[in-house]
């Protein structure tokens, strides 16, 4: 496809600031999803669920919206 | 470009990038996990309250007041009403803290949606603030919700939302520490999963004179596809979830027509709502509904950063001429395949997926900045560059780097704990597990929201600081009429008695009646402007004659 020509050589990990032109960022991703660490994290987020899942998923009824 | 839209949009923003008037609107989710059946309106009240209680705290005198409904009644005039109102009911409208007792909000809500709740909460409830960022926080319908103040930048926007849920987590504490009632907990989603979806909206200033026929053409193949940047991710497939499985987009398969005026029943991929809340004959006030609310701060800042940029195009008559064949079950196909492999058809005959859709915008976007020079890393406006860049990072990595694109699009963030879950557990798609996972995603609370989990381990990309963040709560954005509103509100609280969108109400001592600034130009009121005027003045009476005096209303340009 055409558009795949305005893909940028790298990805960049820029932070962005008000009123000042962001300058080519040389960090390469400061965040990592890397599956390093997925048991680590399983384990903690299992430390912080509600207990009883499927009965607070339940109880969990809006009104409606817009 | 033109020169002409570029003077409407108001005098200093450079057009054709990503710099716009903007601002997003999240209406959260909210549960007492130990009521489950508590009234929801009367739970939404309850977290307002808590709000002018912490902050009544902080700003010693109550920065918060109440909304001034003037300009949402189009079947009034605005200036008359005002008037009359103010001359027959000075005491009714002075109340500090503004209230709306029980009797009004049944009128409002109906009778028995109050009664259900079997409780006897006849005292007076706060149904409406402006805070002293410019923001406003209300209920609406069955939900708290926060709306934005205005402003020029979508790195602004993920900060000035951002600051919104922090909001929302200091009423969550705050009700958390009253023994009395059952604790609160707010949710930043869209749906609870059982056929109900409430709305997380953004809203853009655009020209009148850009026909509104441009704008449906050009942003339905838009709005088809970028959920695959900015969705939030769900658990369960159709409205009710009655089908297993994971989606892109939290609000997609509530959506039902292609164009229309509601936003409760038969949901618009284009809305057209149509209240500027500025001057009317130069603005409209593009009201977009389709978005989920985003936690992840980078699809956040690509929801506002493109669609301001894809309404550039259309300004410029140079959105891609493309056209999508039904685009509601378009707009559904994409959602429900998360490998992005779903090609839409388009009515030249071209069967396209949802990235050779944003490519095709981005290409267009990037021309039209290179072209304005609003796109340029050095001389450019300081915001478009880095926008184009992060949206082809985006694309490129959905395409090819998964993971990468994991610490910073919300929907495939979610999806990697998802799917942990059931790689270790060997869960199913209908396992209540996994909608946990899903709701709990969106706790505003840090140590049980997943997204915070996510973020405190630098999983998730930021935009902002924190502490830009943690200062939006208080202090509103500079370049707006925001910075007017959110300065009055916490400069002079006990003297005004009122705010919207476009103005602010004084009842000052002295004056014989109430005084109706009007603030109809959305980029005056700025602290370039009126910046000396506050610092000049510690008393709302020398505030006003000066401001009165020296010019007619709005704030002296």
């Amino acid at each position: 496809m055409a558009g795949q020509e305005q893909q940028q050589p790298q990805p960049r990990d820029t932070e962005v600031e008000e009123e000042v032109p962001v300058p080519p960022a040389p960090a390469e991703g400061q965040a990592s999803a890397s599956t390093q660490g997925v048991d680590d994290l399983l384990d903690e987020i299992d430390g912080v669920l509600e207990s009883n899942a499927e009965e607070f998923v339940r109880a969990f009824v809006q009104k409606g919206g817009q | 470009m033109t020169a002409g839209s570029e003077s409407v949009l108001g005098g200093g923003l450079p057009a054709g990038g990503a710099m716009r008037v903007m601002g997003s609107e999240t209406e959260y989710g909210i549960h007492a996990p130990a009521a489950p059946g508590a009234n929801a309106t009367m739970m939404s009240a309850r977290v307002v309250q808590a709000y002018a209680q912490v902050t009544r705290l902080r700003a010693a005198g109550g920065a918060e007041t109440r909304w001034d409904y003037t300009d949402e009644e189009p079947l009034h005039d605005a200036r008359g009403w005002t008037l009359e109102r103010g001359q027959a009911h000075p005491s009714q409208l002075t109340d500090q803290p503004p209230v709306l007792d029980a009797e009004a909000v049944a009128l409002a809500y109906g009778r028995e949606e109050l009664e259900l709740d079997g409780e006897d909460e006849s005292g007076s409830l706060l149904m409406n603030m402006v805070l002293g960022n410019g923001a406003r926080l209300y209920v609406d319908h069955a939900h708290p919700e926060y709306s934005s103040p205005e402003v020029t930048n979508p790195a602004a926007v993920v900060a000035w939302d951002a600051a919104g849920d922090l909001v929302g987590l200091a009423s969550v504490r705050r009700l958390a520490s009253d023994t009395e009632l059952p604790a609160v907990n707010l949710y930043k989603n869209n749906t609870d999963n059982k056929s109900v979806s409430y709305g997380s909206h953004e809203n853009y200033l655009m020209p009148r004179s850009v026909p509104f026929g441009d704008i449906v053409r050009g942003l339905t193949p838009f709005f088809v596809s970028r959920q695959i940047i900015c969705g939030s991710g769900r658990v369960g497939l159709g409205q009710d979830s009655s089908r297993s499985g994971y989606q892109i987009s939290q609000r997609a398969d509530f959506f039902e027509a292609e164009v229309g005026l509601e936003t409760t029943i038969r949901r618009p991929i284009i809305n057209t709502r149509d209240e500027p809340h500025a001057t009317a004959d130069k603005y409209r006030r593009l009201h977009v509904i389709i978005g989920d609310a985003n936690l992840s701060q980078v699809s956040n800042y690509l929801k506002f950063g493109t669609t301001a940029m894809v309404l550039s195009l259309i300004e410029a008559g140079l959105a891609p001429r493309i056209e999508v064949h039904e685009p509601v079950a378009a707009l559904q196909a994409i959602s429900h395949d998360t490998t992005l492999t779903t090609k839409v058809r388009l009515l030249d005959g071209r069967r396209v997926t949802a990235l050779d859709l944003q490519w095709m915008y981005h290409e267009a976007a990037a021309k039209l900045a290179q072209d304005t020079g609003v796109s340029d890393a050095v001389d450019g406006d300081g915001h478009t560059h880095a926008v184009l860049e992060r949206w082809a990072t985006t694309l490129t990595q959905l395409d090819s780097d998964r993971s990468a694109a994991a610490t910073s699009v919300e929907w495939l963030a979610k999806l990697s704990i998802l799917e942990g879950y059931r790689q270790r557990d060997g869960l199913q798609w209908n396992d209540a597990r996994l909608g946990l996972v899903d709701l709990q995603w969106a706790d505003l609370r840090p140590e049980k929201g997943l997204y915070y989990r996510l973020l405190s381990r630098n999983r998730m990309q930021r935009i902002v600081d924190d502490a830009d963040i943690a200062a939006a709560v208080t202090e509103p954005p500079s370049d707006t009429r925001a910075y007017f509103r959110g300065r009055c509100v916490s400069s002079f609280s006990k003297d005004v008695v009122g705010a919207s969108w476009d103005s602010v109400i004084f009842d000052v001592p002295g004056y014989g009646r109430l005084q109706r600034v009007p603030t109809r130009e959305p980029l005056r009121g700025t602290k370039a402007l009126t910046g000396g005027l506050f610092a000049r003045h510690r008393e709302a009476g020398p505030f006003l004659a000066e401001l009165l005096g020296s010019a007619p209303p709005p704030p002296p340009a």
